[in-house]
């Protein structure tokens, strides 16, 4: 049998629970795939692990379970799992369930594979790969003895299943054996501001494409030509902006933009300005020149947006799109917006 | 004989590196072009105590030795020259000078706090008309009762707008016997009435630096506060550039180490006719000797540093390694030049900063001509180091590191 | 107080990684302290200058770790240890958290542990609350502030960095905390530190001095080490007639490819 704990923050699971649901139900190869979800006030996440796929949900509804204490969540996850005897149990990875399920390790006295991409099955254990060295590398890591083997799912690894409202399963509800909590949630605050660009996972990047709309109409008090140049810039770069904000990233600009006023020099990626290494690079209005790529190069994945198809940044670009930034964006930002549900 | 650096002077490299990698490098640039000094600069490096690196602890300083001198030397010259001139003209010239030939008294007034960073120190010794020809300085040094009454501009003064003090040589005798013999070494302090001050724009180089004059009209200096002895300046000063160019030398030597980076970065990422530029041989030539010149200069100054450390005169090793590093350092910034291309040529690259860095250290602290005179002079048999009064004290590690109710370090 | 900090030596992250018989190799590249455990070292010793005591560096590794002992040493760690055998050494965490555990007792009367957010070479991030499980401790990880710490009162408040925001947490006293690079800006060694790093002779604890006999089994093992596919480099341009259409291309692939 596989259970699959749902994490869950005030009863909403994140998109990577129910992808690690999916996961668990193709590893389960037909035989039984169960939910486990604690908490307080989950039913309804209960009914939602059956309709994406939950033969069916262990539930643990108990007032000490409101807040997440991985301490508490452990001891109560560790009977659970002891009494299923399952051989396999899978968490996303989140912030909670990766340290609940190292505890739940400790408890069980077996490993724990984090972070898994691929899940294969081989003579009986279950082969993980995962990534290593900040994803450099990859490693194939097996649980061949320990039971129960225990793994988290990184998410966008797996599909997570769409919810089935005709699916059926049975809802479990069980006492845990708690007993006192020694620490206490007091509070919640919101994380710092914006995304800092030396370690943004996506930035969005102006040039000098971006001052580029010769449409745009300024306000009537700009009369010279150079004030003008940057205001059509600074609009602009409220679409970059807009564009990071949506994929929840930082904003860059090559030198060029920064020198000619566009924007400060805090946001320049380049040789002189900060050398980034994100996961994802849309440069819009960049042109390609050596510099600013040594500041870009070591991103993993690079998009590029400019009017010429003969534009350097091309050549080290994995997806291209030639065309007018000032109609591109604010198109790319609707069907984000749209696609991504915000 | 070992050529490893042991996990001491290893740390002290790592450390001094990471400050000047995290701190300076990012900005260093705008500093150049707006010709100032960074202000985080003097106060940063004074206190990580990179400013007291070689002084005895019990004097205010960090206990290291003079190897540990020369890496951190290199380690800032490699992120830019400016950060090194600090340590040539606060450590080298004054610090230095202060700890070979200082009393007791003198010491405790200006040497422990330069070496806690809480004042700085600079040397002044050029004049608009004497560089080279040091002995002819104009700047005059009267008598008056016990005090010295100082009148003349010294020039081409690196840290005369930032610093507290500077060692000065000035005529005191305007008639004597021997032209070298009429000279003597001040502490002044630069805060004194009639001193004014002033920076140099329009250089090449060193333009994130602080390089100017300082004039004197009337200046009261008291005997306490004249290094040695009255007629002793020429030799002060020629020891000064002992320790002075040796941390050029170290420097130069991480300046060529930084050409060589940047050149071998460009050379894996720029590609023409097809493959990375780094296959072509005529670059793998100009790499090959810049990873050759800095291998060489590292090891002449790390001679010298050993030399000093054994308490053992060491000028001609010191001349032989400014001058080797600082002429390979400005071939190796030219071919840096070269390697990048029409790139080499704009600012966006550092490797042009370097080339008009490198161009400097050719210059002062001795001229590299000077230099050539100085090593025929040994070469030749014409010149002998002749013992001095006061010598540079030897390194001793559990002496230097001692805590403050040790004995004072002063020589023989 | 008395705190301790587990550090780890770990390859450098500007290293060029490749893979060599199966195995992950770094070639000539140096061996460094882990960049994570400098702000769980700097953390300690903030500790230890706000309330007092001593802070003791825990490092589980090979003869050469003493370098990143002495790094620790170095930025003003009062004393450091090696945990060293071969026993430890095709550890996974549930090997090395018992090692850790059985040395933290050894060590006594603690009242703080810190660890980094995770180590960058095998990135698991699970040591130091497998370690507060054994010890029976309060586990606090991704702990971006200490909010207050009463040595006293035995108890510390933090904020743990969860992916909707900043959770406040109170715990008795003695706890394991893991920090993120939120909490602190990690202070270069000073030269002082250097000099007393450098002369520094680091005792070495096998699994019998640490009463860990025998020494548990790992249960993971690594089969094979292999390099990500890396993927033809010519820029696939996104068709359509209308910027729209593009766009929608684009995020198509985006998403496939699971960029975003």
């Amino acid at each position: 049998m596989v259970l699959v704990y749902i994490d869950h923050f005030g009863g909403t699971a994140p998109t990577v629970a129910w992808e690690a649901l999916g996961a668990g139900a193709r590893l389960a190869e037909g035989s039984e795939i169960k939910a486990v979800v604690m908490g307080q006030g989950v039913e309804a996440l209960a009914g939602e692990a059956v309709s994406r796929g939950a033969h069916g949900v262990v539930l643990a509804d108990d007032d000490r379970l409101k807040e997440f204490r991985p301490e508490v969540y452990a001891d109560g996850l560790s009977e659970i799992i002891r009494q299923s005897g399952a051989a396999t149990v899978l968490f996303p990875t989140t912030s909670r369930a990766r340290e609940l399920a190292a505890l739940v390790a400790v408890d069980l006295g077996t490993g724990i594979t984090p972070d898994a991409i691929q899940l294969d099955r081989q003579n009986g254990a279950i082969v993980a790969t995962r990534p290593i060295y900040a994803g450099k590398l990859l490693t194939k890591e097996v649980n061949l003895a320990h039971r129960p083997q225990l793994l988290t799912v990184r998410s966008r690894s797996f599909p997570a299943p769409e919810p089935d409202p005709a699916r059926a399963g049975e809802i479990t509800r069980v006492e845990l054996d708690l007993g006192q909590p020694r620490t206490e949630v007091t509070g919640y605050k919101p994380s710092g501001g914006g995304v800092s660009l030396a370690d943004a996972a996506i930035i969005v990047s102006g040039g000098r494409g971006v001052a580029n709309n010769p449409g745009l109409q300024p306000p009537a008090e700009l009369t010279s030509e150079k004030e003008q140049e940057i205001w059509r810039a600074r609009e602009g770069f409220k679409l970059v902006g807009e564009l990071a904000q949506v994929l929840g990233g930082a904003v860059g600009a090559s030198r060029a933009a920064v020198d000619a006023g566009y924007i400060p020099y805090a946001h320049q990626v380049g040789q002189t300005g900060k050398v980034v290494s994100p996961d994802l690079y849309i440069a819009c209005g960049i042109s390609g020149a050596i510099q600013h790529l040594a500041g870009m190069r070591t991103a993993k994945t690079i998009v590029a947006i400019n009017r010429d198809p003969d534009a350097p940044i091309f050549k080290l670009a994995r997806f291209g799109v030639v065309g007018d930034l000032h109609q591109i964006l604010p198109a790319l930002i609707g069907a984000l917006r749209q696609r991504l549900g915000k | 004989m070992d050529f490893s650096l042991g996990p001491e002077h290893e740390l002290v490299q790592k450390m001094v590196r990471e400050f000047a990698q995290k701190e300076i490098a990012p900005s260093i640039q705008e500093w150049d072009r707006k010709q100032e000094m960074a202000p985080q600069v003097l106060p940063r490096m004074g206190e990580l105590g990179i400013l007291g690196i070689c002084f005895p602890v019990n004097l205010g300083g960090q206990g290291m030795d003079f190897i540990s001198l020369g890496l951190a030397c290199e380690e800032l010259e490699a992120v830019d020259t400016t950060l090194r001139v600090v340590m040539s003209v606060h450590v080298g010239l004054c610090g230095l000078s202060l700890l070979q030939w200082g009393t007791e008294a003198q010491q405790a007034e200006f040497l422990v706090p330069l070496a806690r960073g809480e004042k700085i120190g600079c040397g002044a010794f050029s004049e608009s008309g004497a560089g080279s020809d040091v002995a002819n300085l104009q700047t005059t040094a009267k008598q008056d009762g016990s005090d010295y009454i100082l009148n003349g501009e010294k020039m081409w003064i690196s840290l005369a707008s930032k610093a507290d003090f500077a060692l000065l040589t000035a005529r005191t005798d305007p008639n004597p016997k021997r032209r070298s013999q009429g000279l003597s070494s001040f502490i002044v302090d630069l805060h004194s009435k009639g001193v004014t001050t002033g920076d140099l724009k329009g250089k090449l180089g060193v333009r994130a630096g602080s390089t100017g004059w300082i004039s004197m009209q009337d200046v009261r200096v008291p005997a306490a506060s004249r290094l040695g002895e009255h007629g002793e300046g020429f030799k002060i000063t020629m020891s000064a550039f002992d320790s002075g160019r040796y941390t050029v030398a170290a420097g130069a030597a991480g300046l060529i180490r930084a050409c060589l980076e940047a050149s071998v970065a460009y050379a894996n990422g720029r590609k023409t006719f097809g493959q990375p530029i780094a296959e072509h041989q005529l670059v793998q030539a100009k790499i090959a000797r810049m990873a050759s010149d800095y291998e060489i200069a590292k090891l002449l100054f790390l001679k010298a540093g050993w030399l000093k450390n054994q308490g053992v005169r060491n000028t001609v090793e010191t001349s032989r390694a400014k001058q080797f590093a600082t002429d390979a350092s400005f071939h190796a910034a030219s071919e840096a030049i070269a390697v990048h291309g029409s790139y080499g040529y704009s600012d966006e690259f550092p490797v042009e900063r370097y080339l008009r860095n490198a161009r400097g250290a050719m210059i002062y602290e001795g001229t590299n001509e000077i230099h050539s005179l100085i090593q025929a002079g040994y070469a030749l048999g014409n010149r002998t180091d002749k013992a001095l009064r006061r010598e540079m004290p030897a390194y001793e590690s559990t002496r230097w590191q001692a805590e403050l109710d040790s004995p004072p370090i002063v020589s023989r | 107080m008395k705190v301790i900090v587990c550090v780890k030596q770990t390859p450098d992250t500007a290293a060029t990684l490749t893979v060599v018989g199966g195995k992950a190799s770094w070639g000539d590249a140096p061996l460094v302290l882990n960049p994570w455990d400098e702000y769980a070292i700097e953390q300690a010793l903030r500790t230890k200058e706000a309330h007092g005591g001593s802070v003791t560096a825990l490092s589980l590794g090979a003869e050469a770790a003493k370098e990143s002992l002495k790094q620790a040493l170095a930025m003003g760690c009062d004393e450091a240890v090696l945990l060293s055998d071969p026993a430890f050494e095709r550890a996974d965490s549930l090997v090395a958290s018992a090692a850790l555990a059985a040395a933290i007792k050894r060590i006594d009367a603690s009242d703080l542990v810190f660890f980094g957010k995770a180590a960058v070479d095998t990135d698991t991030g699970v040591t130091g609350p497998q370690v507060a499980r054994r010890l029976g401790w309060p586990s606090l990880n991704l702990v971006a502030a200490i909010s207050e710490l009463d040595p006293a009162a035995k108890t510390i408040t933090v904020e743990r960095l969860l992916e909707e925001g900043r959770q406040i947490v109170r715990s008795p006293l003695p706890a394991v905390v893991s920090v993120v690079k939120e909490i602190n800006e990690p202070r270069y060694p000073s030269f002082m530190g250097i000099r007393k790093a450098s002369k520094a002779e680091i005792p070495v604890w096998t699994a019998t001095e640490i009463g860990l006999q025998p020494v548990p089994e790992p249960a993971l093992s690594w089969p094979e080490v292999t390099a990500p596919a890396r993927t033809e480099q010519s820029c696939e341009f996104m068709s359509g007639e209308t910027a729209q259409q593009q766009a929608a291309a684009l995020v198509d692939r985006l998403i496939e490819e699971k960029l975003i």
